[in-house]
């Protein structure tokens, strides 16, 4: 609970109640939460004057499971933090393995993954796109939105089977081969894609509520992004560049062509944006990986049984919602002996209550939208 | 006995249009819903209810019964009094301010000579109900909700009310029925005499109804139901009735004075006569497409229903086409009730059109925050409104007095109004971004 306050920011329930103001409980249970989230607003009027962010009511405890699971076995808990994201959970744990034990993946496995994975950013990207509209009232574009996640859902169904928490990945490579027909189907859902991006942005960018509502809202400068340790689309609105796909490539993004879109004044309006252009730039990494995927294994030579050496690593790959971390210690057994995880929307979600100080009430549910936030994920 | 009969005479049709008033009304505002879901689920890539009876057609009753046989809670700190009374205010509000509109010529429960401003105070007695639900529910979202509505409503009924000005001052009469007439007599309808008061109308017509992008007072994501959220059972039902019967008041008003209440399309224009037929073949069309998609209903029961719905799209049809043939019925010539039988079915289809303007906007912009509602209301319309009404007054003299050409004083009355609402436009978006996100005092 104090991680979520930023020193220096009086505690909502410390401060003097003045004579004109309420105290607002907004979750665990309300529309606009995105789950579970609970926040404690002070009013006056319906200006916010503090609030304050309670979670832990999905907390299931995943760090403690890995230390009872053997590696393999923790694979799929980690596609259930941040569920409409489960592919890049997955590929996070599986390298992060992977650099643990000194082993690297086949080229083609990388490839494979690569599209997955950015196939996944999309999903979740419209996921945020469809869910931040409609709490700020736009009703139709969640289900555009939703039309075009379903497609990428089936991609992942074709793929393994499953359509929302995945387990993609093995480490070591993959367990399945790309099935016949996927290149097709990602290319022609890549097709189409162009033009359904574009009907969005027709819907929003330009329109007149909509900007009224975005810009200027919830502003985050570039110190204050930093400082707080947000990544993802969150730091990148703020006009910092930084996305670890190029900082600290992994899987197979070095080989790729893509540009990482940053914004100006780190508003609602900016990460709008910068969302939106993440999306084609995902879809061009698609098109581009799909062109060429090389033949070969998609398994490395690892045992049945995982004996990683005693030690200790950190590996973070660039999730949808920004830097996912594993910091996994191994004390030479089966099982991991600890498992820290960096969820980037935990570390995002420290920015709120610098973001709504001073906004109205309507503004709380843009800025809790916009930091594109999964509870699963950041309870753990 | 005889003097009891005619002491009651002059009550007993506007007593029967008010019990059917009142009796259709829920069903109407049913279909209303029914018809809602559909179009936006057209509108967004789906199929909307489609289990309840073919295509969904028993969806409303449905809803009904669920709603009437819920749990009926009332919150443990509310005022208990106050809860039950104010849904009662709403409805009622709502539904006495339709006794003064003409349906048709003949269909009006009461033609009172100050019928418009009845409307527009009875209507207004509706927030009562929001208000005082908000403050029983004894909840922070309740009262939150009832805040803005009041707010809200307030302000736009003033942008409202001037624009119905604009239109009265065209007419000459507050009657409702003597506007219809008048529209007649001039033959044309006040939305081309005065467009501007028209839109103004339109605008704080859907702010007044709490509808999207104005429907901040029950902002599902972010007050969860706004006044409503502790309600449940019937008496939200009750809520959500009213909500409807405004939306159908508002929609009545903007037809009777800018759209020509019962009339058809251009009445006095005689090449637009073949308009006569539209209603009738409307109902054969539809008749006809409910016994086309027939035997493709999954089951017995509901190609039953189907069929049926047909054979009273078909009925309709017939009774609308009887004015059009020279026939008698006991006296009575059949062309004598074509005003009676199809003023009804344009005064109706005038307000669905309405309606579906309403409609048609919620499912495409996002909502307005507070602040620039109010900031939309009171820097925009209302001083647009005053603009126009004073425009208006102005062409009214001048071509009842001086004898000016009537279309150029008005035309020239548009184009004042257009001008300052750029000229407001124009200041309003450099005072905005000098002030941006800055949030205004409220209620």
């Amino acid at each position: 609970m104090s991680e979520t306050r930023a020193p220096g920011f009086s505690n909502v329930e410390t401060t003097v109640l003045g004579a004109d103001e309420i105290i607002l409980n907004m979750g665990p249970q309300h529309p606009s939460t995105h789950g579970v989230l609970r926040v404690k607003l002070k009013l006056d009027g319906e200006k916010v004057v503090a609030s304050e962010c309670i979670i832990g009511y999905l907390h299931r405890g995943v760090e403690k499971i890995a230390e009872h699971r053997t590696y393999q076995q923790f694979a799929p808990y980690v596609d259930r933090m941040d569920y409409v994201a489960a592919v890049s959970n997955g590929l996070g744990y599986c390298e992060a393995v992977e650099k643990l034990m000194g082993v690297e993946a086949p080229l083609r496995a990388r490839v494979i993954r690569t599209i997955l994975t950015e196939l996944q950013r999309i999903a979740s990207h419209l996921l945020w796109l469809g869910t931040h509209a409609l709490d700020i009232g736009a009703l139709t574009p969640v289900f555009y939105c939703f039309r075009e996640r379903e497609e990428i859902l089936k991609i992942f169904e074709k793929y393994c089977g499953a359509r929302l928490t995945t387990h993609a990945f093995r480490i070591g490579g993959l367990q399945y081969e790309a099935y016949d027909g996927m290149e097709q189907d990602v290319r022609r859902f890549c097709d189409d894609f162009a033009t359904k991006i574009d009907e969005y942005e027709q819907l929003l960018t330009e329109n007149r509520i909509w900007v009224g509502r975005t810009k200027g809202v919830g502003i985050l400068t570039a110190e204050d992004a930093i400082a707080i340790g947000a990544t993802g689309p969150v730091i990148r609105a703020s006009g910092v560049k930084w996305d670890i796909r190029k900082a600290m490539p992994y899987a197979a993004y070095d080989q790729y062509q893509f540009e990482i879109p940053t914004g100006k004044n780190g508003d609602t309006y900016d990460r709008y944006l910068v969302r939106m252009e993440e999306m084609r730039q995902s879809r061009l990494i698609c098109l581009q990986a799909i062109e060429n995927i090389p033949s070969g294994p998609i398994m490395a030579r690892i045992g049945k049984v995982l004996k990683p050496p005693p030690g200790e690593v950190y590996h973070s790959i660039e999730a949808p919602k920004g830097e996912l971390g594993y910091y996994i210690v191994s004390d030479g057994t089966v099982q991991p002996y600890r498992v820290r995880i960096r969820p980037p929307s935990f570390i995002n979600l420290q920015a709120f209550d610098r973001m709504v100080r001073g906004h109205l009430v309507a503004d709380v549910v843009a800025i809790i939208g916009t930091l594109d936030i999964v509870l699963g994920e950041v309870d753990r | 006995m005889n003097a009891l009969v005619e002491f009651f005479r002059p009550h007993l049709m506007p007593l029967i249009y008010a019990l059917i008033i009142v009796a259709v009304l829920p069903l109407i505002a049913g279909y209303i819903v029914l018809l809602e879901r559909k179009i936006m689920a057209d509108m967004q890539a789906r199929l909307g209810p489609m289990r309840v009876g073919p295509h969904g057609l028993l969806q409303p009753i449905a809803d009904a019964v669920k709603l009437l046989i819920k749990e009926d809670i009332i919150p443990e700190n509310a005022d208990r009094w106050i809860f039950w009374l104010a849904p009662l205010l709403s409805v009622t509000a709502g539904m006495l301010a339709l006794a003064a509109f003409p349906f048709g010529p003949g269909f009006q429960i009461a033609d009172l000579n100050i019928g418009l401003l009845f409307i527009l105070g009875i209507s207004s007695m509706g927030i009562f109900g929001i208000v005082l639900g908000g403050w029983a529910s004894n909840s922070h979202y309740s009262l939150l909700g009832a805040l803005r509505s009041s707010a809200q409503l307030v302000s736009y009924e003033t942008a409202a009310g001037m624009a119905v000005v604009a239109g009265l001052l065209l007419a000459g009469t507050l009657s409702t029925r003597r506007i219809v007439e008048i529209q007649a007599e001039q033959g044309t309808w006040f939305i081309f005499l005065a467009p501007i008061a028209f839109f103004t109308y339109l605008v704080a017509s859907i702010a007044e109804t709490n509808r999207a992008p104005f429907d901040l007072p029950e902002a599902e994501s972010e007050l969860v139901a706004g006044y409503m959220t502790e309600y449940s059972g019937f008496r939200w039902a009750l809520y959500f009735l009213a909500e409807y019967t405004n939306m159908v008041v508002v929609a009545s008003v903007a037809t009777t004075l800018f759209l020509g209440g019962w009339l058809r399309p251009f009445p006095n224009v005689r090449s637009l006569a073949f308009l006569d037929y539209v209603p009738p073949l409307l109902m054969l069309l539809l008749a006809g497409y409910c016994f086309y998609r027939t035997p493709r209903q999954p089951t017995k029961v509901q190609q039953a229903f189907l069929v049926a719905v047909g054979l009273l799209c078909l009925l309709l049809g017939v009774v609308l086409f009887l004015p059009m043939l020279p026939l008698t019925f006991g006296g009575i010539e059949a062309p004598s009730l074509k005003p009676a039988i199809h003023g009804g079915f344009w005064f109706l289809f005038k307000v669905l059109v309405y309606m579906y303007v309403f409609m048609w906007l919620r499912f495409t912009v996002p909502r307005y925050r507070f602040d620039q509602l109010m900031k939309l209301g009171w820097h925009f319309l209302i001083p647009i409104s005053i603009v126009n009404v004073m425009g208006i007054s102005i062409a009214v003299v001048l071509y009842r007095e001086a004898g000016w050409p009537r279309g150029v004083a008005l035309f020239l009355t548009t184009i004042l109004t257009l001008a300052v609402a750029a000229y407001l436009a124009v200041v309003g978006g450099r005072r905005e971004s000098a002030t941006m996100g800055g949030a205004e005092g409220s209620a």
